[in-house]
């Protein structure tokens, strides 16, 4: 095997390969050939690193030294001062948001320090196309173990003592799917991996399979062996190509090594895997929609029980986890359960994999430990707030969750808390809002979501969420009353009360979080016909401030109603409101910032 | 553009898709998906031929057709620009870009140019919410955006092939 | 795959390409590759001993090249860390890397009369 002096490692992730990262890594095979040093470094593709805010990433070992924003023309610079004279260019590197500081190594970034990575551990060390690689890193030494010195019931019992807790959303214990599953009657009986990661704003599930794909095939396979099944699907969204590629990839390679088909190990026990790929549509995310779904049948959910550990796919029980359930149970294997339980807090074990995006200075992929504070993850990880704009809230769980402000900013995360505060966990997805978001606005954006995603099965969520948005609707027009707004809380509390899926029971949450702690910009609207973030299009005005005006005229000019009078160099000029279309053209066009949104 | 892909080579294929999948239990969604990459769309007369091929009746084809979104009936313009309204997009402002681009291709999210020369698209969050607001035109991808970016980049499309 | 054993096989072949990026302690190995290091000839100094190093399956041992050292007329030149301690060797020849690589790197003897130290006297 060749021996390299140094390792490029070059982000692979969606988000950096959305910013050319693609071009990045032939423009370093290039230019290392040019310099004839392409024998002595590799040029190594991995996942995602998380911190998307600063990609495309690049990562020189032995130095550690992190790049960010590189972009295409920085190629050469590298190649020519830090690899072959070793002098690092620190005009490229990661500069810290909190600190102003220069970063030299990855270590050294604020961003990774309060981290803890056990589902994302591979993702950006590993090129997650070559097996041998995740081999290195301990790969399928879990599985080893399990297939030569564990029963079936030890497994399901460690992963019971872990504490694990479904990673998807709901928080079930994971180790009880498991139990469920293994003891169900039954000859024939299935692993199932949901990957249709829908939330919008959460994208670790893609993350993992980009970045670690083994790392799914090898818990799946043990999960096989602990439930007694020897066929599992992997059901990933279509709009992850890349995610799609590399688990094929990966389970092309796994059964090439005979580390996936028949009598693996030479223990008797044979796994096979498959992918299943969705079409589009949310509530597929939903564990009964989502095996109708394998069927190939619409994706609509069923009533539950029976539990899919009982009666699943083609009606055998089966055991269905997400992608970073699947990512944690290698490392309780190796590591063992106390390890994994004495991470996190008392009800919820372990770490948490967080999409941070919205208003924050470090969007990108995190994973912190349970009980780590909000505070902690959006001021210390996440960097803060950019251009000085207030913290308003924050909005966890996605389309099922709610928005939680800054008053409980102090609360650690971890299941419970998150639900007693009217939000949840849900995927991971963590969206930061700042002064500038008018949270009636948030909570209309995530009923059109729901109620374009709801199947339309049961008819709570299928009208309920219709007439919310409807009422949400008339609301930010400035068109609502009081009354309005009661309605609205008894509609959500009704449609959470009585609908069929996790879709429905959830989808007022956005609407009731918001109720409860913001009130005020409800009412701001509904009585004063006023949003106080100046979002609501309808409630908005602009006005030229007198005092500044100076009698130019170039808001009349650019008008495109003609609404704007006055005289040049004579008159301040003056908008009229009844004929003004609220385009914004004179705030823009404005030199003297004399007309203001209100 | 009458329905010129209806090709004798496209059905031909679609036969051999169906062969490959027949046997398998939950085939119908792969060989949509596949079905969807040969001919680009799904009308009437292919789903006839998938209902003959692996034994579904027509009914159940289309309510499935018709309810996943990335199934479609029409074919899709040349290019798809689909503009990411996930909730770090909406937040960074994606709505008035959806909207300046509707106006300058005079045709709402969901709909396709009468020229069939563009789609526009209104997606879910594709996960790139560190490059939020987002937009994609096929396979190219334009981070970062602000709304004056939006001309530059339809007018880019617009030209080309013209 | 049959057998465990071949698992073990593949991890230890395969730890050997990505140890750079986890080790931090261990010898690191420092050659002058500025200007003036490349013009005296330490890219083939570079290659011998990435070479050797590889030959000889050594795990706690990195590469490495940085700029100038600031003795140019002395290159080219290689520094080993190793704890606290460090050697510098000054106008070496790709058998001269070698073999720094035999007594120090594997058996612990510097070498004496390619250091810095004997070139000075």
């Amino acid at each position: 095997m060749d021996l390299y002096r140094s390792h490029v490692l070059v982000c692979g992730g969606t988000g950096c390969v959305s910013s050319e990262s693609m071009k990045i890594i032939e423009s370093f095979e290039t230019e290392l050939a040019k310099h004839n040093i392409e024998k002595e470094i590799k040029v190594v593709k991995t996942g995602c690193f998380g911190l998307c805010e600063a990609g495309p990433i690049v990562i020189v070992y032995p130095e550690g030294a992190f790049y960010s924003m590189i972009k295409v023309s920085d190629v050469p610079l590298i190649v020519e001062e830090h690899l072959l004279k070793g002098r690092i260019v620190t005009d490229l590197l990661y500069k810290d948001h909190t600190t102003d500081e220069t970063m030299n190594s990855i270590d050294d970034v604020g961003f990774y320090k309060k981290q803890q990575r056990v589902a994302l551990r591979n993702c950006g060390v590993i090129n997650p196309e070559i097996i041998e690689e995740y081999i290195a890193y301990d790969g399928y030494q879990a599985l080893a173990k399990v297939l030569t010195e564990m029963t079936p019931d030890e497994v399901v019992d460690i992963i019971k003592r872990s504490g694990l807790r479904g990673r998807g959303g709901g928080g079930f214990p994971t180790g009880l799917k498991w139990e469920f599953t293994q003891k169900a009657p039954g000859d024939i009986k299935y692993v199932a991996c949901n990957a249709d990661e829908g939330d919008p704003g959460a994208f670790m599930d893609r993350s993992v399979l980009e970045g670690d794909p083994h790392a799914i095939v090898e818990a799946m396979t043990i999960a096989g062996y602990a439930v007694g099944a020897c066929k599992g699907f992997v059901y990933v969204r279509a709009e992850y190509p890349i995610a799609v590629k590399r688990l094929q990839i990966a389970i092309d390679q796994a059964k090439e090594n005979g580390l996936l088909g028949d009598d693996i190990f030479g223990t008797g026990y044979g796994f096979d895997m498959e992918i299943r790929l969705g079409a589009g549509a949310f509530v597929c995310g939903e564990e009964t929609a989502l095996i109708a779904s394998i069927e190939g049948k619409r994706g609509m959910p069923k009533v539950r029980p029976p539990f899919p550990a009982i009666k699943g796919i083609f009606d055998k029980p089966t055991l269905l986890n997400n992608v970073e359930t699947f990512a944690n149970i290698t490392q309780i294997i190796l590591k063992g359960a106390d390890w994994f339980a004495g991470i996190g807090t008392e009800k919820s074990k372990g770490t948490k994999v967080f999409a941070l995006a919205g208003k924050i200075n470090n969007t990108g992929l995190l994973e912190i430990p349970m009980g780590t504070t909000l505070r902690e993850t959006i001021y210390e990880v996440g960097g803060g707030i950019p251009n000085g704009k207030a913290f308003k809230a924050v909005q966890t769980g996605g389309p099922s969750g709610g928005c939680i402000p800054a008053e409980y900013l102090d609360t650690p995360i971890d299941y419970d808390n998150l639900i007693s505060l009217g939000s949840m966990m849900g995927s991971g997805g963590m969206i930061v809002l700042d002064e500038d978001n008018c949270m009636v606005d948030v909570a209309r954006f995530f009923l059109d979501f729901t109620e374009e995603e709801s199947c339309g099965k049961c008819t709570p969520c299928r009208e309920g969420t219709k007439r919310m948005h409807e009422l949400l609707d008339k609301i930010v027009e400035g068109k609502g009353t009081m009354d309005d707004v009661a309605k609205l809380e008894t509609l959500a509390k009704t449609i959470k009360g009585a609908s069929l899926c996790g879709l429905g029971q959830t989808a007022p949450n956005p609407v009731l979080s918001t109720l409860k702690y913001f009130r005020h910009e409800y009412e701001a609207h509904v009585n004063d016909k006023k949003c106080p973030a100046g979002v609501c299009q309808a409630l908005l005005q602009y006005l030229v401030i007198d005092d500044l005006c100076k009698k130019c005229g170039i808001c009349a000019a650019k008008c495109p109603v003609n609404c704007i009078s006055g005289v040049k160099g004579k008159e301040i000029y003056h908008i009229d409101q009844e004929r003004c279309i609220k385009c914004g053209a004179c705030l823009v066009a404005c030199p003297f910032k004399a007309i203001k949104k209100g | 553009m009458a329905k010129e892909f209806l090709t004798e080579e496209n059905f031909q294929k679609l036969d051999e898709v169906i062969l490959r999948h027949k046997n398998r239990q939950g085939a119908l969604m792969p060989v949509l998906q596949e079905a969807q990459d040969i001919f680009g769309c799904l009308p009437i007369e292919v789903q006839r031929q998938i209902s003959e091929g692996i034994k579904i009746p027509m009914s159940e084809i289309y309510g499935v057709v018709t309810f996943y979104s990335q199934f479609t009936l029409e074919p899709k313009g040349e290019y798809t620009i689909s503009i990411c309204m996930g909730t770090a997009c909406y937040v960074r402002g994606a709505k008035p870009m959806v909207e300046k681009v509707a106006e300058m291709l005079g045709i709402a999210p969901g709909e396709t140019s009468a020229d069939a020369k563009f789609s526009l698209v209104a997606t879910r969050c594709i996960g790139a919410c560190g490059l939020a607001p987002i937009l994609t035109v096929n396979e190219d991808v334009y981070g970062r955006l602000t709304l004056e970016d939006i001309p530059g980049i339809v007018e880019k499309y617009q030209k080309e092939g013209s | 795959m049959k057998s465990i054993a071949e698992l073990e096989a593949i991890r230890k072949k395969a730890q050997d390409s990505v140890k750079l990026r986890s080790e931090r302690d261990g010898i690191r190995v420092v050659v002058g590759m500025a200007t003036c290091g490349i013009a005296a000839g330490a890219r083939p100094v570079m290659m011998a001993l990435v070479e050797e190093v590889s030959k000889r399956q050594l795990k706690n041992v990195v590469v490495t090249q940085t700029g100038c050292i600031g003795a140019c007329r002395l290159e080219p030149m290689v520094e080993v860390y190793q704890g606290d301690e460090k050697v510098t060797y000054v106008k070496l020849t790709p058998e001269d890397a070698r073999k720094i690589v035999a007594e120090h790197l594997v058996n612990g003897h510097i070498v004496k009369e390619c250091t810095i130290g004997a070139y000075e006297k």
